[in-house]
């Protein structure tokens, strides 16, 4: 479905140390007839149904309080839901795999820990060698950039260094589905757009179902192959508007197509 | 910054300085409030005959034995309130209905239930210490941001992990500023329970001076304490540092 998925991309550096950590096997995931109802009532999702294919980076979109970053919770398990089914179909996991992993929003490293420490915090379940924790934290630090900050603490780097360091958490154990909850909501532009590329970079190499919640229209349209758009209160499925472009995309240049203007367009007005 | 440490320094010198002046000039009565000049010359002597650092040494230690019999439980039930409604539910009402009774009118209770030894000093500060290391610690826990309990969620982490490596640093400020509350309450305590049954300690030098009329020992007494509080204190700060290398930066 996707051209390019497994290409190889000149702009990265291969893995150090010989490995990858490339995971063939992503999953799909089935939501249906998902409903939320909040505990005072309010009806935050209703009836949403979505089917996302294996390896499959799908942005969601929608007027802000929709309910897509509570439908994402639920999806990552950090809520339930008041009524339907998720179904995320993937192969058995390797004992040193997690089944998905989350990116948020805010800072979310925890301070009390060095960057290191808190990249690695993604293994604590996991049976894999305290030296292979170590050398992965390192490979995936280095691969975004903050090889340098494995012993910093958090409030000494920058937004997106942090942001950086929260994707490299979510990266290092290769889980099979990535949930991102607005990731670079909070960062400037420039940062965010440069992220974004970083993030398909990677997401090239290591192949996972991706949903990702953002506010960025323009945002959503660079980085998926699909985008679905919730309606307002109660988040119903608009509707899903697929993006064609070919893989892989960089993020600056796609803003210069004809092609991603109207389907910023189109978004906008569905949003409307 | 180095401006204001000169403020911090100058204004307890400067406030002494009033204070001479004031007994110099007869507004104070010297009989009542002594010239800090001779307090000092009291305090010195009161050091040198060495009647200070044993008196000293026996309020520090009940209040050491205090801080630790009354502070561990207090983290630890504070702790458990901070994760469980149940037991928050259970000890929440008792602890707010306990905690505003004034420990030293209490005193007597302690001599009844742990005898006129150390145990019935060491009591009397563990209990003041106990409530204020519960209370702070409970709000430590509790005010440990959502995200971070997210976090740990997402990525699956062990309960034993969670607990050392998420809630105890999450709750830390906390219980370092309850830790710090816990010194001053203490030493209140421990020099007040020295009122009675006892022949040593700051407290003991403060009553016996009282009861022989002897004023300027009974400030020198009272420096002392001042003096061993705020020497605790410093060193719990400098401590700090140490304890939560992440914290200081941050704010």
């Amino acid at each position: 479905m996707r051209s390019g998925l497994f290409r190889s991309c000149a702009t990265i550096p291969p893995w150090p140390s010989g490995r990858s950590i490339t995971s063939a096997r992503p999953a799909a995931i089935a939501v249906e007839h998902l409903s939320k109802r909040y505990a005072n009532g309010t009806l935050a999702l209703d009836d949403v149904n979505l089917d996302i294919g294996d390896g499959e980076f799908v942005a969601v979109v929608g007027p802000s309080g929709c309910g897509k970053s509570t439908m994402l919770r639920i999806l990552a398990g950090l809520d339930t839901a008041t009524s339907g089914r998720i179904d995320v179909r993937t192969a058995a996991l390797r004992a040193d795999e997690l089944p998905s992993a989350t990116v948020f929003q805010e800072a979310s490293l925890f301070p009390w820990m060095r960057i290191g420490e808190n990249v690695g915090v993604a293994f604590d379940s996991l049976r894999v060698p305290r030296d292979d924790v170590r050398r992965r934290v390192r490979d995936v630090l280095e691969l975004v950039g903050l090889g340098e900050s494995e012993h910093a603490w958090p409030h000494q780097l920058s937004g997106g260094m942090k942001q950086r360091a929260a994707v490299a958490r979510a990266f290092v154990t290769d889980p099979p589905v990535l949930f991102m909850d607005e990731p670079f909501g909070a960062l400037d532009e420039q940062t965010r757009v440069g992220l974004a590329n970083e993030l398909m970079r990677l997401w090239e190499r290591s192949p996972k179902t991706v949903v990702f919640v953002t506010h960025g229209i323009e945002e959503a349209v660079t980085l998926a192959d699909r985008v679905v758009v919730l309606s307002a209160r109660p988040g119903r499925v608009r509707e899903i508007v697929p993006v064609d472009f070919a893989r892989p995309r960089d993020a600056i240049a796609i803003r210069g197509e004809p092609r991603f203007g109207e389907l910023v367009v189109r978004i906008w007005n569905l949003l409307r | 910054m180095n401006a204001r440490r000169w403020v911090s320094i100058g204004a307890p010198i400067s406030l002494v300085l009033l204070w001479q002046i004031a007994v110099s000039t007869r507004v104070l009565n010297p009989g009542l409030f002594p010239p800090p000049s001779a307090i000092a010359a009291n305090f010195a002597a009161y050091a040198a005959s060495g009647e200070l650092a044993t008196n000293a040494s026996w309020t520090l230690s009940r209040l050491l034995v205090g801080l630790v019999l009354g502070g561990i439980p207090g983290t630890v039930i504070g702790l458990a309130m901070g994760m469980s409604g149940w037991v928050r539910a259970y000890f929440g009402p008792v602890i707010a209905l306990l905690y505003p009774i004034p420990k030293i009118a209490i005193l007597p209770l302690f001599y009844f239930l742990f005898g006129t030894g150390e145990a019935a000093k060491w009591a009397a500060v563990a209990v003041g210490v106990f409530f204020l290391m519960a209370i702070n610690t409970e709000a430590g826990v509790r005010q440990i941001e959502t995200i971070y309990l997210d976090v740990a969620r997402a990525y699956r982490m062990r309960r034993r992990t969670f607990f050392f490596r998420v809630l105890l640093p999450g709750a830390l400020p906390n219980i370092y500023a309850g830790a710090k509350l816990s010194i001053g309450i203490g030493i209140v305590l421990a020099v007040a329970a020295e009122y009675q049954l006892t022949r040593v300690g700051l407290g003991f030098a403060i009553f016996n001076a009282q009861q022989l009329l002897d004023v300027e020992r009974l400030y020198a007494a009272l420096v002392a304490v001042s003096l061993l509080g705020f020497a605790l204190s410093a060193i719990v700060d400098a401590l700090e540092a140490i304890a939560m290398p992440w914290h200081r930066a941050r704010r």
